[in-house]
């Protein structure tokens, strides 16, 4: 290979979009050609310097939120306009009183559970649900949900004991509708912790369970759920009982969050 | 990225989205199979290119607002024009809606204002000089070591014409395959390799000034 062709294919060679063959000739050319070892050694550099300094423009979440409710009025209004494809108006139960009514008291309970989250939550828990977020993300992302997939708690909770060096209550939700995916092993906040997986319709819940640590040995409480964190779409809550901190996360809303943390606070 | 939590989002008319504390459980109900699958589908891609298509319009546009305006205009079309995609890559469907939009855009906002300086450095970057150019340009390393090798670097991204900058945006910050880039810009593989080719030189030559005159 001489000089023009090996500059010819260059920019291929740097991409990466050479074939074996290729780039084993443009090697070759280039241990023993100063010059042009130069212009692609300049190339290279430019190249790293791009991907290391060049602004990456992430979209602002208000542009997201935008686009979704303007997709979502689209398609609301398509829904009211065709009453042929949808001869149940979803909007006609508001017609009635007693459930305005109550859709106005479940309003104003959801408002106070939203408020909540911003006022509750200590600081010092930022880090651990940074972590939370990242564990749950990782375990839907990568599809990795379980180490021990049964819907047997009775299979689940031996199977984590033996592993851990504490045994997490697993309780069974399938009546509330919670059904159980299984478990595994994950390590938040410097340690080994229970990670146990719940499914509500198409959405997954996962409960880190850990020991709580008890600041000058005072013996651990018990605390209701309480909401900590709301975001990227994800709702965290919060509670301890016997010694234990768990941490329920999944993207359901934060009134079905409320829910399944109070159910398995009060089954546990 | 929650995909699930925000098809429901999407799903609820008028629904506010990430406020979705206020909506009782139940309303998703409302949409046909039909439509929670496209909504679904969609949001499959939207979730997930929505930062790339943010960038390439920033870049494009090299203005928050405008970027914004392009980007919106152009995930309304995606979503009207679901039909349309057909499982190839979500990424480069988007991307190429993206770049349809812009250009639109492009047309109903300031024509002139751009093609002037595109068709200068265009010529400044054609013919023969760049081979010249090429064997004289020093090393540009002591430039990428510099304190203000970020601005340095983003200012000759921006001063590169739009042809040019697209194809280094998507790229080295998106880390497509020129077959990609191909197919968002609709141009062919030689001419993906040529500008960016080009796109190179000129940038070299742009941190070159930049030392020179520092």
């Amino acid at each position: 290979m001489d000089c023009t062709e090996s500059r010819s294919r260059l920019h291929a060679y740097l991409d990466q979009e050479l074939d074996l063959p290729s780039v084993v000739a443009i090697d070759q050319h280039l241990a023993s050609c100063a010059a042009c070892k130069a212009i692609f050694a300049r190339q290279s550099a430019l190249q790293s310097g791009i991907r290391k300094h060049a602004e990456y423009h992430a979209a602002p979440a208000a542009l997201v939120e935008r686009i979704r409710a303007q997709i979502g009025a689209q398609i609301g209004s398509a829904a009211r306009q065709a009453p042929a494809r949808a001869p149940r108006s979803p909007w006609r139960w508001l017609q009635h009183r007693p459930l305005q009514l109550g859709a106005a008291f479940a309003a104003v309970a959801l408002v106070s559970w939203t408020a909540a989250i911003e006022y509750s939550h200590p600081r010092g828990d930022e880090l651990i649900i940074e972590q939370v977020m990242s564990s749950h993300a990782r375990s839907v992302v990568t599809s990795h949900l379980a180490d021990v997939a049964s819907s047997d708690q009775h299979t689940v909770k031996p199977w984590l004991s033996g592993r851990l060096d504490f045994s997490p209550p697993v309780v069974d939700l399938v009546g509330a509708g919670f059904p159980l995916v299984g478990g595994r092993v994950d390590y938040v906040d410097h340690r080994p912790v229970a990670a146990l997986v719940y499914r509500h319709r198409e959405h997954v819940i996962n409960v880190f369970v850990w020991p709580e640590r008890s600041i000058g040995g005072t013996a651990a409480g018990r605390t209701a759920p309480t909401p900590s964190a709301s975001r990227r779409g994800y709702n965290i809550v919060h509670w301890t009982d016997g010694g234990l901190a768990f941490w329920a996360i999944s993207d359901l809303n934060a009134a079905e969050m409320k829910t399944f943390a109070e159910t398995y606070a009060g089954a546990s | 990225m929650a995909l699930v939590r925000a098809v429901d989002d999407v799903c609820v008319p008028g629904a506010k989205p990430g406020r979705q504390e206020h909506r009782s459980a139940g309303q998703g109900e409302a949409l046909s199979t039909d439509e929670r699958s496209r909504v679904r589908r969609f949001e499959e891609i939207f979730a997930t290119h929505l930062d790339a298509a943010y960038n390439y319009a920033h870049w494009l546009t090299r203005d928050a607002r405008n970027a914004e305006d392009v980007v919106q205009e152009a995930c309304l079309r995606a979503f009207k024009f679901l039909d349309s995609f057909h499982g190839e890559s979500g990424r480069a469907w988007l991307l190429a809606i993206v770049r349809n939009t812009y250009y639109t855009w492009l047309k109903t906002n300031r024509v002139e204002a751009l093609s002037v300086s595109f068709d200068e450095e265009t010529m400044a970057a054609d013919g023969g000089e760049l081979a010249d150019l090429e064997s004289s340009f020093g090393s540009i390393d002591q430039v990428l070591q510099q304190g203000d090798a970020k601005r340095l670097i983003n200012d000759a991204l921006a001063r590169l014409p739009e042809e040019f900058r697209e194809v280094i945006v998507l790229r080295e910050m998106e880390d497509l395959p020129y077959k990609e880039i191909a197919a968002i810009a609709k141009i062919p593989l030689g001419t993906v390799m040529s500008r960016l080719s080009r796109a190179r030189k000129l940038l070299l030559q742009y941190l070159q000034q930049a030392k020179q005159e520092s």
